[in-house]
């Protein structure tokens, strides 16, 4: 059970480091955080007690096997989660080549 | 089967001509319009063709790689997904148009196309698709180009507005993400209509509420619900106008309003608390945007502000959970995505002529420019809900629709919004389009062909769009949609039925 629990502490970690951080670069490592939390956290809905490889074959039965989809989809998800990092920190390049600054306090042109 | 496969032609023509533009766009001048429009139009016939199939044979499946569901990705067209298909692809192709003259003065016009298709796919994925898992890459799709579309002035505001939409955007999906994989811990299936009778089977524990938490979180960020909202009146104003025209008309609905629909009644099943969550959050939106787009001066991010009040509307009557309440609640997501795109287009136009979206500077603009004056009128009185347009009909359902729920104070509140609505577009009226021309507007002119062409149209649909309620099109367009979700878990026997043919 407290494996789950570390997997939500890391998520919350993330959460924390995008909230309360003002450099842009820390608020974006703080989205890859919570990003692997969740994966990891996905990752362990798989997992079961001394569970085997999900290789089928004729003669192994099939009781206790780790389930291979999450890892699939966690793939995907990880897949995801490049394309939107890379994104954000091109992004940032420009925001810094604009603005001069990474400091989020600074950059708020935009309010009402 | 064989009227099934036109389903993932809804993913595929979008994909194709983003390819197609990106690999031969800059090669061929001409050419990125020629694939647009062509994209934009077929799409758009195809989605009406798919509410005729859905009338005809009821509800369409069909398995990706013939790996039959559950085990398999299934793409199924009902009512609820047919009208939200007309609905995206229409707004799509008038937006398509409108570009044609519009993206001009940005320099990669190739590049605008690419991005807004890979937007459109990842919508119409998200409206298709069966399989919960398959949902959140198509929303992911949707969302990474839409970051991309609203930084693409590159200036200062676009940036930070991006970078913004981008964090909050990527915080929504992770909910989402999360909420997928207690679901899929729970259910063992991630086949939504699977997941839905799996679900009434072990009925609601703490799981559910857990996983009802964070979808509420995840689809609230997308649909930009009031504590949720606050990077909509940021990154909606600084997209050029064709693509805020797109995120408020279409993809805060597709993204967020349709998925939250889809899983809170058709697969976890809508209880009370859910309902009285989503109406409350619903009149929350409505009433603090409502206040807050009133003050503002410029004219994207007033538009911007009243989006987030409409939705307030629509989760309202689709929170209800009443039959009237449901059809109300879509028939006014139809029309708002209809008057807002307009209302986004016309900011566009006076944007595109006088290069400036303040308000106080403009004023008279109506003597020069009659197209897009006009169309402003009629979108405007549309969302305030003035009697012959479409916007009055949808807010009159929803309103009676909660006081046949014993709802008072949601309906007094959704009356006194429609008030403060028709308030917020009388200013915007008075100081862009009426009054006295000022003197430095004198050389205006009209906008080019093609974006009045794009705007007409909407403006015409906005007129005539009571007719959606005259009984034989309200059969066939949407009640069958509202029917969807009134069944509720009823959807996994659908569905199934739909497979077994």
């Amino acid at each position: 059970m407290s494996i789950y629990m570390l997997c939500l502490v890391l998520f919350a970690c993330g959460l924390y480091c995008i909230l309360r951080k003002r450099n842009i670069i820390k608020i974006i490592i703080g989205i890859i955080i919570a990003e692997y939390g969740a994966h990891l956290f996905f990752i362990l809905t798989a997992y079961r007690m001394q569970g085997r490889s999900p290789i089928y074959s004729v003669e192994a039965d099939i009781k206790n096997m780790v389930d291979p989809l999450p890892h699939a989809l966690v793939l995907t998800a990880i897949v995801i989660g490049l394309a939107t990092t890379a994104l954000i920190i091109a992004i940032a390049m420009r925001i810094y080549e604009k603005y001069g600054t990474f400091d989020i306090t600074k950059i708020k042109e935009l309010r009402g | 089967m064989g009227a099934s496969n036109i389903i993932p032609l809804f993913v595929v023509i979008p994909l194709a001509g983003a390819f197609l533009i990106s690999l031969l766009g800059k090669k061929i001048k001409g050419l990125a319009d020629i694939i647009g429009v062509i994209s934009g139009l077929s799409l758009c016939v195809l989605s009406f063709y798919a509410v005729r199939l859905y009338n005809i044979h009821g509800v369409l499946t069909y398995s990706v790689g013939a790996w039959m569901p559950p085990i398999g990705i299934g793409m199924i067209i009902d009512g609820l997904s047919a009208f939200m298909l007309v609905t995206v692809n229409l707004v799509a192709f008038c937006v398509v148009v409108y570009s044609l003259n519009y993206m001009e003065k940005y320099t990669a016009k190739g590049k605008f196309y690419t991005l807004f298709f890979l937007m459109l796919s990842g919508m119409n994925g998200v409206i298709i698709t069966g399989d919960m898992f398959n949902l959140f890459v198509f929303l992911e799709i949707a969302a990474v180009a839409s970051y991309a579309l609203v930084a693409f002035g590159t200036e200062k505001h676009e940036l930070e507005a991006a970078f913004k939409y981008a964090v909050m955007g990527t915080m929504g999906s992770l909910f989402v993400l999360l909420g997928i994989a207690f679901l899929y811990g729970y259910t063992s299936t991630l086949n939504m209509a699977d997941m839905g009778a799996v679900i009434s089977r072990k009925g609601t524990g703490n799981i559910v509420l857990m996983v009802i938490i964070l979808f509420l979180m995840g689809f609230g960020l997308k649909a930009a619900l009031v504590p949720f909202h606050a990077w909509l009146p940021d990154a909606h104003p600084s997209a050029p106008a064709p693509i805020s025209a797109m995120l408020s008309g279409v993809l805060i609905k597709a993204l967020g309003v349709y998925a939250l629909c889809r899983i809170f009644y058709n697969v976890i099943g809508v209880s009370p608390l859910i309902s009285s969550i989503l109406m409350f959050m619903g009149t929350l939106s409505m009433v603090v945007a409502g206040l807050l787009a009133i003050g503002q001066w410029d004219y994207k991010r007033l538009l911007a502000y009243s989006s987030i009040s409409q939705i307030g509307y629509i989760i309202l009557g689709v929170g209800l959970g009443t039959p009237l309440g449901i059809l109300g609640g879509l028939f006014h997501l139809f029309n708002h995505s209809i008057f807002k795109s307009l209302l986004f287009l016309n900011s566009g136009a006076v944007e595109y002529t006088t290069g400036t979206r303040d308000l106080q500077q403009m004023g008279g603009l109506a003597h020069k420019m009659p197209v897009t004056g006009a169309t402003g009128l009629i979108g405007s009185m549309s969302i305030a809900g003035i009697p012959p347009f479409s916007g009055f009909w949808s807010k009159l359902i929803i309103i009676i629709a909660a006081v046949e729920a014993q709802k008072f104070a949601y309906a007094f509140w959704a009356a006194l919004i429609s008030i403060l609505t028709l308030a917020m577009y009388v200013k915007v009226l008075k100081y862009a389009f009426l009054g006295n021309l000022a003197e430095k507007w004198k050389q205006i002119k009209e906008v080019p062909i093609f974006m009045k062409l794009s705007m007409s149209t909407l403006a015409i649909i906005c007129m005539v769009g009571g007719v959606l309620l005259f009984a034989n099109i309200n059969d066939v367009f949407l009640n069958r949609a509202s029917e969807n979700l009134l069944q509720g878990r009823k959807y996994a026997v659908m569905v199934f039925k739909g497979i077994r043919q």
